[in-house]
């Protein structure tokens, strides 16, 4: 698109000098933006020493790496990560699982009340968590689930579910007929017709909540921060933010703690940013 | 990452109904309830984790409950309490001021940035840069919010804090300033923390959506003499109207529910300079164990967020069916 508008606008896309100054100001705000995080890098891997006779911007005299093996062996890093990884992968999993069962009988099956079986789910989505929190607490405190992460899977695999479900409806509402009436005529039933044809026909939309499951739930705060009260239990956010303000931690041992922090979404950043940018804008294109 | 549901997008409007209005899928004779049986783990778990909690915190919010003996039913006397409790006003007031930094100045700046990226980097300078950059700002929404906090935070620290040192460095030492730790600039501090990290979704989602403007309305105004900024008014808003109205609502709901950087940063302090709703609520469950009294409150945010999502679709529809009616 941008070549044929240049095309057509032949000379007058040479940048004038107001448009310098534009890009110089986009520039300066991205530089903004990234700021905090080169702080962070910079001085992950500085002495406090080090960091009171230089100052946050220089770079480190030499790379020290005691801040950062000091935190990670303090929260047991390792145990936090693998509770990060398995409470979102686990959820991202279920909550497709259950999407998918609740848009083939919404968007296929078009059952009856079904706009209101989607706003029930949609309002899962809206309420604050602070108006189920309390009860929530009391009843897996009942059930013998408090400070269990199996807690914070269920509820997030039903908050999750729910924006699946929203989402996957219509798309299963567009499904084209032909192939489901090419699937009944070789005589296949519902259920192997959902998982052996509109499964993986749909595949590249469930990949996507797969990956934004993943990671909206290991963003989570609330619920993992209420529920998840023994160190060995908590998530990556969770086990990093408790310590904030902690009399032992120093100034670079703290900087290296969101250091820590940073590292695995960026990480995800990385090898989602496809995925990501597409399902963001997924609402927006057409 | 604060923004939650970035695929939100008014549903179309109904088609002409299709003369067979049944399922989508061809079946003989078997019965189109069985259908249901397929919505029953999803129900259910609906029903257990949000339907019952939910309904019970609005039960709780009429009772009088420490968390050990049993609630007691005390009619309206949390509501009569919330409406004269100073704090919980102090609270929305600050709900104010988080709108106006998850809402306002992201959507109005991501507007600029997205339509200059969009028109002026990317068309004059190369698409690579404008991707370039447009990734640069949304890195802060790929963070979990907690930790956008613990980074700002830990930029702002009192003693020995990034910005206290460089302003020192550069002879500004008398603007040094225990930021986050003052009444005066604690709700402040919390607002660029909430721009910094909300800034980039709006400019992703309005660049997508530029996309899909014809370039010929821009040449045609162009050739009529429009000026940049008058292009921008007339053509840019009103095409990606649809865009703004999603993002103002998801992006005003994550306002009214914001609590992690308020918990990391400041604890609502000092005083009530930085109490939002949602971090009262979880105050008053579990410090102060008034759990009734907490269940007002969040019953209270619940029904603001219903109304807000209302008064915005209302408000879309309304706008959708002006602009069909004008053209």
């Amino acid at each position: 698109m941008t070549a044929i508008a240049q095309r057509r606008r032949g000379g007058m896309n040479r940048p004038k000098f107001t448009d310098t100054l534009v890009l110089i100001a986009v520039i300066v705000g991205a530089i903004l933006i990234a700021f905090p995080f080169v702080l962070i890098l910079i001085n992950s891997f500085k002495s406090p020493a080090d960091y009171n006779s230089s100052g946050p911007l220089a770079l480190p005299t030499q790379l020290y790496f005691d801040g950062i093996v000091a935190f990670w062996e303090r929260v047991n890093f390792p145990e936090k990560l693998w509770n990060s990884i398995w409470i979102s992968g686990t959820v991202a999993i279920l909550a497709v699982v259950i999407s998918v069962l609740n848009a083939f009988a919404i968007g296929i099956g078009r059952v009856r009340g079904r706009t209101w079986v989607v706003v029930a789910f949609l309002l899962a989505n809206l309420l604050p968590q602070e108006a189920l929190l309390y009860p929530l607490y009391f009843m897996f405190k009942q059930v013998g689930l408090y400070n269990n992460p199996w807690s914070v899977v269920i509820i997030f695999t039903v908050i999750q579910s729910a924006f699946g479900t929203y989402l996957l409806s219509s798309v299963y509402g567009t499904f084209p007929k032909e192939i489901l009436e090419a699937a009944a005529l070789d005589g296949a039933s519902r259920w192997t017709t959902l998982w052996r044809v509109i499964v993986p026909i749909s595949r590249p939309t469930l990949s996507v909540l797969v990956i934004f499951f993943f990671i909206w739930t290991w963003n989570e705060f609330l619920i993992p921060l209420t529920f998840l009260v023994d160190n060995a239990n908590q998530t990556v956010p969770v086990a990093i933010s408790v310590l904030q303000g902690d009399r032992l931690m120093d100034v670079t041992t703290t900087s290296a703690s969101a250091l820590l922090g940073v590292i695995p979404t960026l990480i995800f950043f990385i090898i989602f940013q496809r995925t990501l940018t597409r399902g963001i804008t997924a609402g927006a294109v057409k | 990452m604060a923004t939650q549901v970035p695929f939100v997008r008014q549903p179309k409007k109904p088609k002409p109904k299709p003369v067979q209005e049944l399922s989508g899928f061809p079946e003989s004779g078997s019965s189109r309830a069985t259908w249901w049986l397929y919505l029953i783990p999803g129900l259910l778990l609906l029903t257990f984790v949000i339907i019952i909690p939910l309904v019970w915190n609005i039960y709780l919010s009429f009772t009088e409950y420490r968390g050990i003996r049993p609630p007691e039913f005390i009619g309206l006397d949390n509501w009569i309490e919330l409406i004269g409790d100073e704090d919980f006003w102090a609270s929305f007031r600050n709900t104010i001021f988080m709108i106006i930094a998850m809402v306002i100045l992201p959507t109005t700046i991501g507007l600029l940035l997205a339509a200059i990226l969009f028109d002026v980097v990317a068309k004059k300078y190369g698409g690579k840069l404008a991707s370039f950059l447009r990734a640069t700002y949304y890195l802060p929404q790929i963070l979990p919010v907690a930790i956008a906090g613990i980074v700002i935070g830990w930029i702002l620290r009192p003693k020995n804090g990034a910005l206290n040192e460089i302003l020192t460095g550069i002879g500004l030492g008398d603007l040094a300033h225990n930021w986050l730790g003052s009444p005066d600039t604690a709700l402040a501090s919390i607002m660029v923390v909430l721009v910094w990290v909300q800034l980039g979704y709006p400019v992703v989602i309005f660049m997508a959506a530029l996309a899909r403007v014809d370039p010929e309305l821009y040449e045609a105004a162009e050739l009529d003499g429009a000026s940049w900024f008058q292009r921008f008014r007339a053509i840019t808003i009103g095409m990606i109207r649809p865009e703004i109205f999603v993002v103002t609502l998801t992006c005003t709901i994550a306002a009214l529910k914001v609590f992690g950087p308020i918990f990391v940063l400041t604890r609502g302090g000092p005083g009530t300079s930085t109490l939002v709703p949602s971090y009262y609520a979880y105050s008053e469950f579990f410090q102060s164990q008034q759990v009734g009294y907490g269940a007002t409150i969040a019953t209270a945010l619940t029904i603001l967020i219903g109304i807000v999502a209302v008064l915005f679709i209302k408000a879309q529809n309304a706008s959708e069916r002006a602009e069909r009616s004008g053209s």
